[in-house]
């Protein structure tokens, strides 16, 4: 077990070389709709139960199912009226389960990318072959629903192993949503593919504010026009990307979607300099335009490190 | 079942202190002192440097902060990252705008790979004091002495290899074990932050020379009225204004006094969170009844104040 993964390079958010975005924009908006499916009576990680509580878990089954029949369906339409795509963090095993949703989702051109099969099935303790089934199953899953390649990962539950982004590099992903480190992108050290971190953010993820945090509606839809009044003024310097990450589950709620509109219509109406996007088509620009001149100033700084993740 | 009768003798049981670090001082007794320029308060800002592994042993308890998840817990590793690489740059702007100084404990083994940040840090004119060796050294009451003095060596050590001599200290999780301030005098160490016993600096006795201890706040550190206790951005603000409103209050009775207030990257540098220190800090470089400094000038202020009162 290492105490410094190595994923990426030290790389300080002052001086950075500038970053723009399509347009001239300078902040990158996405939003991250969490589209679950968390199982009735999962198998149990020898690191971690499937639920907080014993299996069946009704109330926490059956509000996570809410916002799958109700949930979604509310924040899409909400999500149109503002002219926003989602790129959806998918339980790959819903595609079975409710293909109306995926349905919905690809008649809006939203994207999507691999949050594992279930968000009750953990990284944990699996060996290469099993990992690489996780990955391969994803890829196909949404090939065969969608017609599309996904290029973006986010670990089920926010569980990881070692070689975690070895492999989607080299399955060839073009981000991880999984690291917090950064309002920018960099890339990430693996030792094939050409992988980046994507900013995500859980400090704005409404599991984290309205659980953790114990936000109000009012409250939470604050943080988000604070959060991205800050960023919108920093990227007149070097181009950053907000993102929201959700869960319908929770800001769907008939308490909460209304506050939330608030939030969404403030960005709204100050997005003159805002490229209102999707991950995928973030990660293209940066990967195609920015990847080398990251490179390059980490190396300049003298900051660039040897090895790569979890291998030093 | 019993106690042994030991329990019920009580050998320190006499006026003052139960300990001989630093005497019994009621807040009305002895001679207040009073900062020029009739400034009734002196404010220290904290901004802790610290580095969280990807795999701490959590002995003998975890630092907060520490990761949480199984191994590897890339999610909260990525999360205290983001305060060294991107929210302290928030702070140090603010900082620059307000034109105001602060302290930055660094702990050791950060220093290498955090040396663009420890050199804008020293560049805008802030204090660096030392902070342990890493988020996993903590000082406390099992740690056998030898082993502590060697950490501290280590620690001055590592500093001196980046030509830096720090002369005050914040130890991890702001822990100690009894020895730590004799340890820290004899290490040549001339303040401390880990205790918060007064309202003005406090200088400890041990048998290596004195300790001066600037009290820093822990109910007001946004670690954990923001996360722990999960208050709101505003009423972390509200609190440091009432207190240092309240501390000026009566300095005709009290003398000067002085806050300390943490500032931690990857809390208070959140961009939805960072509109609430400019806040505070455009309050702070107005008030003229407020002195904000590093924590050795805000020492070296009360100082030559009490000398010249005495004199």
């Amino acid at each position: 077990m290492m105490n410094d993964p190595n994923l990426y390079d030290y790389w300080p958010y002052r001086n950075r070389p500038r970053i723009e975005w399509p347009g001239g924009k300078k902040l990158a908006f996405w939003v991250a709709p969490n589209i679950e499916y968390y199982e009735f009576d999962p198998p149990k990680n020898p690191q971690r139960p499937g639920w907080p509580k014993p299996s069946p878990d009704v109330v926490g089954y059956s509000q996570r199912d809410w916002g799958n029949r109700i949930g979604h369906w509310r924040l899409m339409e909400l999500m149109d009226k503002y002219g926003m795509r989602g790129s959806i963090s998918l339980s790959t095993g819903l595609i079975d389960h409710h293909p109306e949703i995926i349905e919905a989702c690809v008649a809006r051109d939203w994207e999507f990318f691999s949050h594992g099969i279930y968000n009750t099935r953990y990284s944990y303790g699996m060996n290469e072959a099993q990992e690489r089934a996780v990955i391969e199953d994803s890829i196909r899953s949404v090939q065969v629903a969608t017609g599309k390649r996904i290029r973006g990962y986010l670990a089920p539950a926010l569980t990881h192993t070692e070689r975690t982004f070895d492999l989607i590099a080299e399955y060839d992903f073009w981000y991880t949503c999984d690291l917090f480190q950064d309002d920018q992108p960099q890339p990430i050290k693996t030792k094939s593919g050409q992988l980046m971190s994507m900013p995500y953010s859980l400090e704005v993820n409404d599991v984290i504010t309205y659980g953790q945090l114990a936000m109000t509606p009012q409250r939470y839809a604050d943080v988000l026009k604070r959060q991205f009044d800050q960023l919108l003024e920093e990227g007149t310097r070097s181009g950053t990307v907000m993102c929201i990450p959700l869960h319908a589950y929770l800001v769907s709620q008939p308490h909460r979607i209304r506050a939330f509109e608030s939030a969404l219509a403030h960005i709204y109406q100050n997005s003159s300099d805002v490229w209102i996007t999707t991950a995928a088509e973030i990660a293209n620009h940066f990967r195609t335009s920015y990847w080398d001149q990251t490179i390059s100033d980490i190396s300049a700084r003298g900051l660039t490190r040897p090895g790569t993740g979890f291998n030093p | 079942m019993s106690l042994p009768d030991d329990y019920l003798t009580y050998p320190r049981r006499q006026y003052g202190m139960d300990q001989d670090l630093y005497p019994w001082r009621p807040v009305q007794a002895g001679k207040s002192v009073a900062l020029p320029g009739d400034r009734n308060l002196a404010v220290a800002l904290i901004v802790p440097i610290e580095h969280h592994g990807l795999n701490p042993s959590g002995k003998p308890f975890k630092h907060p902060g520490a990761m949480v998840t199984p191994y590897p817990d890339l999610r909260h590793y990525t999360t205290r990252d983001y305060g060294n690489r991107v929210g302290v740059f928030r702070i140090l702007d603010a900082l620059d705008h307000a034109g105001l100084k602060a302290t930055f404990p660094i702990n050791a083994m950060a220093l290498e790979r955090l040396e663009p940040l420890v050199h804008a840090i020293q560049s805008a004119g802030h204090e660096i004091a030392a902070y342990g060796l890493s988020t996993d050294h903590i000082h406390w009451g099992g740690l056998d002495r030898a082993v502590e003095e060697t950490w501290i060596a280590e620690t001055t050590s590592l500093f001196a290899a980046k030509g830096l001599a720090p002369t005050t200290w914040m130890s991890p999780a702001r822990q100690q074990s009894f020895a730590t301030p004799v340890l820290l005098a004899a290490g040549g160490y001339k303040i401390c932050l880990d205790w918060e016993m007064d309202e003005v600096p406090v200088e400890m006795t041990t048998d290596s020379g004195p300790l001066t201890c600037l009290p820093l706040s822990n109910e007001l550190d946004d670690r954990l009225l923001l996360i722990d206790r999960r208050q709101s951005e505003e009423d972390w603000l509200a609190q440091i204004l009432a207190a240092i409103d309240c501390l000026c209050a009566q300095p005709e009775r009290f003398g000067s006094r002085t806050l300390g207030i943490t500032l931690t990257p990857y809390v208070i540098g959140q961009p939805f969170r960072i509109a609430a220190l400019r806040a505070i800090l455009r309050q702070l470089s107005t008030d003229r009844r407020v002195f904000v400094e590093n924590v050795t000038r805000i020492c070296e202020a009360y100082r030559l104040a009490s000398q010249s009162s005495t004199s």
